[in-house]
């Protein structure tokens, strides 16, 4: 019942509005059409100035409103993020004073030429020193802008630092992965053949260097001031890999490995005062639209000291000893015919 | 030269002999249906593009409705929708089916197809002085390309699995496996199905409109007489028919993965528990494809927005269009450059960062030509004697979004920004007001300018004004705050950010846009029924020349019929922007040039 009503009162709005417009136009005609398109003329002139105003009152008000809500006052979480706010910076500047100068000349000279019977229009067809002029000029400020972004893109884009500590993000239907290569630094082999059951990753456990790896879901964890490189991939369709704190972004594109790193310049506890939200996380955005789950396709990063960071890492199995259970050292044997190649010690201990 | 004028003599003669013919045998399929006429193939492009813009419109209303109110359920969304809205909440597969539909609809089938294709075919002849086009078969079989398209798009909204659903780039595997997506069956064949008819009728349209520009202009009408809506026209024609075919083989290639097992996209896969035994292929490779036509696609419908703002902008300032040689120039700057610039999409797939370098160049180099031509439509305001006609508005409204949304083009070009800033709601708001909005002011303006030709009879003052200024204020409420939501990294194409816990600060503010998007659908909505009603019912037309312009379609009775002049087409003896000069108001084209005339 509610919706007809609406559909009602809608549909009442636009016969109304209909009518007058309607009426106006007899009206217009009753008055004299020259004048009434006078009058109108007059009105929409105020009209445009009183929109750039109102419209300038409005930028300003809708920054009070949302400035706070984006991430510079709480600042970039690394180091080339704080690089490219200085630059968001200033071409906000730039374009700002582009804008603002535009558009003011754009309405004042809409409301200021309106047609007025004293007035003839300027006959001006063209002057070649002024568009000489409005060409050269962005052109300067362009090169200025293409100079700055270039070299911090040169620098994001530059290979990751020998010491920097490598995580390998795999993306799937909805979700993240994480990969350390553990204490020998390298990450096994991995062929998407092999995918299956607990093996998800499709690791070839056949390469010594996948024996040590580390495994986890959803949550990563990384050091504080210390270089992070990712290896990134996807296993169904394309994902991204977003870090809004950090300014980063990657593709994860099933069959090309991409990478990224970076510096992160704060703790998660850290970050929790500076933007003064007691429940801030950093989180890992999917950016790039995989299917029906794509908007909940979320991982979180949790940025602690080298010495937290230490303590995590040990307390983490390697992925080898969750695929095969029966191999890690401290397996309880679920299958008899394991027993056999048990080594005595622990066949005594485990009481059998 | 001998050559383009027999050509001419024999368009004259071809447009004496349709003209003679049509008193004869001319019955209803042959006048509204299988016309051969530009001006009615115009107008069932337009009236097709508005039925699709209603839809797609719509669609955005939908889908703002659950980013508005997540929280919320609509039973009657149920009973509308059935499964798609269980529980009276729309679902995330129709959410994203939606997404890619209203982006596939209003790029290609209302920016593409509804602008260039009406006023490209309108226009053309009209204002160059030529009976039809070049080929007024293959004008009209680009219509019923179009129309076969649009058949074929529609029924895939009604197929079990689906419509697309992938985002209207369709990036694969997304859009190449069935698995990944229940959008990816066969919703996507058909969504891929219709574009290549889609493609056809573009590309039949192009050539035609290229041709009849470069052969059938009246005599005197040399290539720097044209109005600026024809040069804009052409050089959106040239775009079109160079980039669609790369889009089609693309289109081609994904319909062979999906279907025949082949791998130019796929390798690697690991999809919903299967292991797919494609190897070798590049999803990387699509994108180069997609946005060879993609990007120039984005000019396609710029383009011949910016042409009828010119045009509008000059004839209702009463004076010259400033730098008409620059403003040529520029179009002809962009054009070229619309070619280079593609991989500044692809910015974050992992693009060799040298290769990127030069992108970022290019693209920002864009700007150069774009802010010639800003500063030429304000120089062309300073010291006129404007008239805001309905249309003069909206040319008005055209360049202030244009401005707006080239600005932020500065930001996201500049790869170091865009890495930030790419898939967020900046790009949305971007690409919303430069190319969606501000184009879509274009069109209005060339309806508002163009409608006393197309029926003659003027549209309702009363109801054009309102629905401008609830247009114009409605577009900067909607997108200009979503640069924030941008700024703080919130991603496009989400269907929920409550479980965010770094976007979830923004739901009022989505509520509040979503509450203004149905308000400006609604005001699109009095415009449809003030064209439909004014068809019919508009104040008449009585003088040939309603605005005092000089081009040439202006000269043709009031109602021109299939041929457009009664008796000869007249000779042109001047550039289209005469206003103002010497102290008279206008100067038509057809006038011969004064003894005593002031050189320019």
């Amino acid at each position: 019942m509610k919706q007809f009503l609406l559909i009602a009162i809608v549909v009442m709005i636009f016969v109304v509005i209909f009518q007058i417009a309607k009426a106006s136009e007899y009206v217009s005609v009753l008055k004299g059409e020259e004048k009434a398109r006078k009058q109108n003329n007059k009105i929409n002139a105020f009209l445009l100035i009183s929109f750039l105003i109102l419209g300038l009152i409005g930028v300003w008000w809708c920054n009070d409103l949302y400035y706070s809500k984006t991430l510079f006052p709480m600042g970039a979480a690394s180091e080339i993020g704080q690089k490219i706010d200085l630059m968001l910076y200033i071409t906000i500047g730039v374009t700002g004073v582009v804008f603002v100068v535009t558009q003011v000349l754009l309405f004042w000279f809409s409301f200021k030429y309106q047609e007025n019977d004293d007035r003839k229009a300027f006959y001006f067809p063209h002057n070649t020193k002024l568009e000489l002029l409005w060409t050269t000029v962005p052109a300067i400020f362009l090169t200025v802008l293409v100079v700055f972004g270039l070299k911090y893109w040169f620098k994001m884009t530059s290979d990751a630092p020998k010491d920097a500590v490598v995580v390998e993000v795999t993306g799937h239907q909805f979700a993240w992965e994480f990969r350390y290569p553990g204490p020998d630094n390298i990450l096994g082999k991995k062929n998407y053949k092999l995918t299956k059951g607990a093996n998800s990753l499709g690791v070839d456990f056949n390469d010594p260097a996948s024996l040590d790896d580390i495994h986890v879901s959803a949550t990563m964890h990384i050091p504080v001031n210390k270089p992070v490189k990712f290896v990134i991939n996807a296993q169904d369709v394309i994902h991204d890999v977003g870090l809004a704190h950090f300014r980063l972004k990657m593709d994860a594109v099933p069959g090309i490995p991409t990478t990224m790193w970076f510096t992160p310049l704060y703790t998660t506890e850290e970050m929790k005062v500076r933007s003064g939200n007691p429940n801030f996380v950093y989180e890992i955005s999917c950016d790039q639209i995989c299917g029906k789950g794509h908007f909940s396709m979320r991982g979180v990063i949790v940025v602690e000291s080298a010495a937290d960071y230490k303590m995590w890492l040990a307390t983490q199995k390697p992925e080898y000893y969750t695929v095969f259970p029966d191999k890690a050292p401290n397996a309880t044997p679920t299958d008899t015919s394991n027993v056999k190649q048990m080594p005595l010690a622990a066949v005594i201990a485990s009481g059998k | 030269m001998s050559n383009v004028l027999e050509l001419q003599e024999s368009a004259v003669h071809l447009g004496q002999e349709t003209q003679h013919e049509q008193h004869h045998h001319e019955t209803f399929i042959t006048k509204y249906v299988f016309s051969q006429d530009h001006k009615m193939i115009a107008k069932q492009f337009l009236i097709t593009g508005m039925i699709w813009a209603i839809i797609g419109g719509l669609f955005s209303v939908l889908f703002r409705l659950q980013l508005g109110y997540p929280e919320s359920t609509f039973p009657w969304l149920e009973d509308l929708l059935g499964h798609w809205a269980k529980g009276g909440k729309i679902q995330p597969e129709f959410y994203y089916a939606l997404v890619t539909m209203h982006g596939t609809i209003l790029v290609f089938f209302v920016l593409t197809a509804g602008l260039s294709g009406t006023f490209a075919n309108f226009l053309i002849p009209l204002q160059i002085g030529a009976r039809d086009m070049a080929s007024p078969l293959l004008n009209m079989l680009s219509y019923w390309f179009f129309f076969l398209a649009s058949i074929i798009m529609f029924s895939s909204l009604f197929v079990q699995t689906g419509p697309a659903s992938g985002g209207w780039t369709i990036y694969p595997p997304l859009s190449a496996l069935g698995d990944a997506s229940s959008g990816s069956k066969i919703g996507m064949d058909l969504w891929l199905t219709s574009m290549a008819m889609f493609i056809v009728s573009s590309l039949l349209g192009g050539l035609n409109y290229i041709s009849t520009i470069l052969n059938l202009r009246t005599k005197g009408m040399s290539m720097t007489r044209m109005p600026l809506t024809i040069w804009a026209l052409f050089f959106t024609a040239v775009l079109g028919v160079l980039s669609f075919p790369v889009l089609l083989s693309g289109a081609i290639l994904l319909l062979f993965d999906r279907n025949l097992g082949t791998s130019f996209f796929l390798s690697d896969i690991y999809v919903n528990g299967k292991i797919l035994p494609n190897e070798g292929g590049s999803a990387i490779l699509f994108q180069h494809l997609f946005w060879f036509l993609g990007h120039p696609e984005v000019y396609i419908i710029l383009l011949p927005a910016m042409g009828m703002s010119s045009e509008i902008i000059s004839v209702n300032s009463r004076k010259p269009i400033f730098g008409y040689m620059a403003m040529i120039g520029s179009l002809f700057a962009i054009a070229i450059l619309a070619f280079l610039v593609w991989a500044h999409h692809m910015f974050v797939t992992g693009l060799n960062p040298f290769l990127g370098s030069f992108f970022v160049l290019l693209t920002l180099l864009i700007a150069v030509p774009s802010a010639i031509k800003v500063f030429n439509w304000l120089t062309t305001l300073w010291r006129a004697n404007i008239r805001f006609t309905p249309g003069m508005l909206f040319a008005i409204g055209f360049v202030s979004l244009f401005i707006s949304g080239g600005l932020t083009g500065i930001f996201l070009g500049n790869s170091a920004l865009d890495i930030h800033l790419h898939d967020t709601y900046f790009v949305v708001a971007h690409f919303h007001i430069v190319m969606g909005v501000a184009s879509f002011f274009g069109m209005f303006a060339g309806v508002y300018h163009w409608f006393p030709k197309m029926y003659g009879r003027y549209l309702n003052n009363t109801l054009a004004y309102i629905h401008f200024w609830v247009t114009i204020i409605g577009a900067y409420l909607i997108f200009w705050p979503m640069h924030y939501e941008g700024l703080a990294g919130m991603p496009r194409r989400y269907y929920d950010f409550s479980g965010w816990e770094s976007f979830k600060m923004f739901a009022g503010l989505n509520e509040f846009i979503s509450v203004v998007a149905m308000i400006v659908f609604a005001a699109q909505l009095l415009f449809i029924l003030n064209f439909f009603h004014s068809i019919f019912k508009g104040r008449k037309v009585t003088t040939a020349n309603p605005w005092g312009a000089n081009t040439l379609e202006w000269t043709t009775p009031i109602r021109p019929g299939h041929g457009n002049w009664v008796g000869e087409i007249p000779e042109v003896y001047r550039g289209a922007y005469d206003y103002g000069k010497d102290g008279r108001e206008f100067i038509p084209q057809t006038e011969a040039v004064g003894e005593n005339e002031s050189h320019h």
